[in-house]
């Protein structure tokens, strides 16, 4: 092994120039795709991390616009969910399917403290939304059963409306258990989100049974989640969907197969289809990379052949002493590999790094995108995996780029070899 | 040793040429022969052949009892490895390499261990008069220096026989002579069967028999 290295050695050191000009090329290749990858990741973090604020096993009903006439009513009419869509929901119809369910409830209000007020969406809540929405609860509780129960007046708040009633410097902790005024009655704040930054609408959470009874919505509500399993594949989805519609477009009067009088977000079949793109995008990024790295491939498999047109005669005397041929492509393509593994990873570690200046700068960017604020790149890096994987690929082009040049010294016969200069 | 029959060989870029047109030859176990004959007559063409490194077109070849004929590249490698020293004209060591480098070469494709390999280098070397050479390059070496790396380098491995093309051709008259008497010791101490092509007819007066080739064919032997 280390005579191998030295024969590599001793034939590098002839050609430096040469052989750095073409290494940089694979440098480049390499310094590209991890950049390319640390970038996707980058995009498809900050993409998953706006997409993933909810149970990913859930669906999210509400009332819509009826798009056909049916049962004697016109089109175009208008469907809100009351009480009864959450007792079907709930029902024989989707048992073994459909696990909790919760409902919403609200209207625009203003919360008000002292001279200070905020206006928000009030939003009656059940204890179970907070796991299936993935609420980021940071200071005090959430909603619980007892608050339903009892009708408690009691409001969840986020961040940017306690700063605006209590002033930019509170300490969030010690609001918890204050009291605020909505529809002219007290409210106690009993826990605070992290305020969403991709809405400004300011939302805020109480009982659903509190906000029900003081807004008098009746039987109506708002929308209704639902957390499910055993629907594996976008068909079964599908399908699942499509019978839901039709159950619940009856008890509306709406056609079965109405598309809009009601609408279902199903996060579920969304995941899939983002980690399908993500998977799209990443692939796609992989074969930019690799493109970029064959250019340098071509460079080494173009010196390597050079250098063995030069060093013909020099083969025909191993020839002559004994090398088989085995011998002879060995010291070409272990040469090919170590070329494009040691500039590959300076192209690796260079690319690693420039992942991490791109965290540091534009990975806590936030750019405003359509009125909601968006990250467009979060922890643009790449991981262990990625670079293992680079690894494998520059060895892997290492031996393909000394394949031909190999070929080409082995086949030369011994004697036209040493006749060679 | 060496038993050839009715060899023929054609080379056939652009205009055929019809190099060797038959030749005949027994060579013994320990003989200290040469060839000789004009410029283009054939000489080379039959050395290499016996060396393995170029392919005969009709008769047969039998070294050592082995008929050597369609061999893989990597038999015929062994071959020359394990059976054949070769010695050329033109030294052909390798530049970027030193004397012992050289020298032990052709016990790294053995696979011989780095250590051992270094040793016995050193010890031919040291036989051959270049010890303090061991750590130079060709470049910095007289034609008889690298001559006597080369023979070094052919004897390593202990073969059955030894093939010179034209050995003393780029050498002055002097280091000819001292070269001649050093493979005629060689064959003489070691029993390595000798065979020297040459034009030099006093180089050739000093071994044992002398053939003579001609257009192609055995004309005096
Ligand atoms: N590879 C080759 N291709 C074509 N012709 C060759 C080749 N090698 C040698 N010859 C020709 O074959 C003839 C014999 O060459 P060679 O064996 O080298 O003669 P010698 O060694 O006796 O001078 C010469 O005419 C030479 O030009
Ligand atoms: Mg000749």
């Amino acid at each position: 092994m280390k005579d191998l290295f030295v024969e590599i050695w001793e034939s590098v050191r002839r050609n430096k120039l040469r052989t750095c000009l073409t290494g940089l090329a694979v440098s480049w290749g390499i310094f590209m795709l991890i950049v390319l990858l640390g970038a996707g990741n980058g995009l498809l973090n900050a993409f998953s991390e706006q997409g993933g604020t909810f149970a990913t096993n859930s669906m999210m009903v509400g009332g819509g616009w009826t798009s056909k006439p049916y049962d004697g009513l016109a089109q175009g009419r208008r469907i809100v969910l009351d009480d009864k869509d959450i007792e079907v929901t709930r029902g024989k119809n989707f048992k073994g399917i459909v696990d909790k369910v919760a409902s919403t409830v609200g209207a625009s209000d203003t919360v008000v403290l002292g001279t200070k007020h905020v206006r928000g969406y009030i939003e009656g809540n059940f204890p179970a939304r907070m796991e299936m929405e993935k609420i980021p609860l940071t200071h005090g509780r959430f909603i619980n059963d007892k608050d339903i129960t009892d009708q408690r007046k009691v409001v969840v708040l986020p961040d940017n409306m306690i700063r605006i009633l209590f002033g930019e410097k509170v300490d969030l902790a010690s609001v918890i258990g204050k009291r605020v005024k909505i529809n002219n009655l007290q409210f106690q704040i009993v826990g605070i989100v992290r305020a969403n930054e991709m809405q400004d609408n300011n939302l805020f959470y109480a009982p659903y049974t509190t906000v029900k009874t003081i807004y008098a919505k009746g039987k109506e509500i708002d929308d209704l989640t639902f957390t499910f399993h055993g629907l594996e594949t976008e068909e079964e989805n599908e399908a699942f969907e499509k019978n839901f519609k039709a159950i619940i477009n009856k008890l509306h009067r709406a056609a079965p197969d109405d598309e809009s009088a009601i609408w279902i977000w199903n996060r579920f079949t969304q995941n899939m289809q983002m980690n399908k793109a993500s998977g799209i995008l990443t692939i796609a990024l992989w074969v930019l990379g690799i493109f970029t790295l064959l250019g340098g491939i071509v460079g080494v498999s173009n010196i390597m052949l050079i250098t063995v047109k030069e060093r013909t005669h020099e083969f025909g005397i191993r020839k002559a002493i004994g090398a088989a041929p085995g011998d002879i492509s060995k010291l070409i393509i272990t040469e090919s590999i170590v070329i494009t593994a040691f500039f590959g990873y300076i192209g690796m570690v260079l690319g690693m790094v420039a992942c991490e200046i791109l965290d540091a700068t534009a990975g806590h960017n936030v750019t405003e995108v359509m009125g909601m604020q968006m990250q467009l790149l979060k922890n643009p890096t790449v991981g262990v995996d990625v670079a293992l994987e680079a690894t494998l690929l520059l060895i892997i082009a290492g031996t393909i780029a000394g394949f031909f040049p190999a070929r080409k010294a082995t086949k030369v016969r011994p004697i036209e070899a040493l006749n060679a200069n | 040793m060496i038993e050839l029959k009715d060899i023929n060989k054609t080379y056939n870029n652009g205009q055929p040429l019809h190099v060797l047109k038959g030749i005949d030859l027994n060579i013994e176990q320990g003989e200290f022969v040469s060839i000789m004959g004009a410029s283009g007559s054939g000489k080379s063409t039959l050395l290499n052949i016996l060396g393995i490194l170029d392919n005969y077109d009709s008769g047969t070849y039998h070294l050592n009892g082995t008929l050597i004929k369609n061999l893989t590249e990597k038999q015929a490698a062994a071959y020359r490895n394990r059976m054949i020293g070769f010695i050329f004209q033109s030294f052909n060591l390798i530049s970027f390499k030193t004397a012992v480098e050289n020298v032990e070469l052709p016990l790294f494709y053995q696979g011989v261990p780095r250590r051992k390999r270094h040793e016995l280098a050193m010890q031919y070397l040291e036989k051959l008069g270049l010890r303090d050479w061991a750590q130079h390059y060709p470049n910095e070496m007289s034609g008889g220096q690298k001559q006597r790396v080369a023979i070094a380098r052919a004897l390593i491995t202990h073969p059955q026989i030894i093939l010179a093309d034209e050995p003393t051709g780029a050498l002055d008259s002097k280091t000819s002579k001292e070269v001649m008497a050093l493979l005629k010791e060689l064959n003489r101490t070691e029993k390595i069967t000798m065979v020297i092509v040459t034009h030099d007819s006093g180089v050739a007066a000093q071994t044992d028999r002398r053939i003579h080739i001609s257009d192609g064919l055995i004309v005096n032997d």
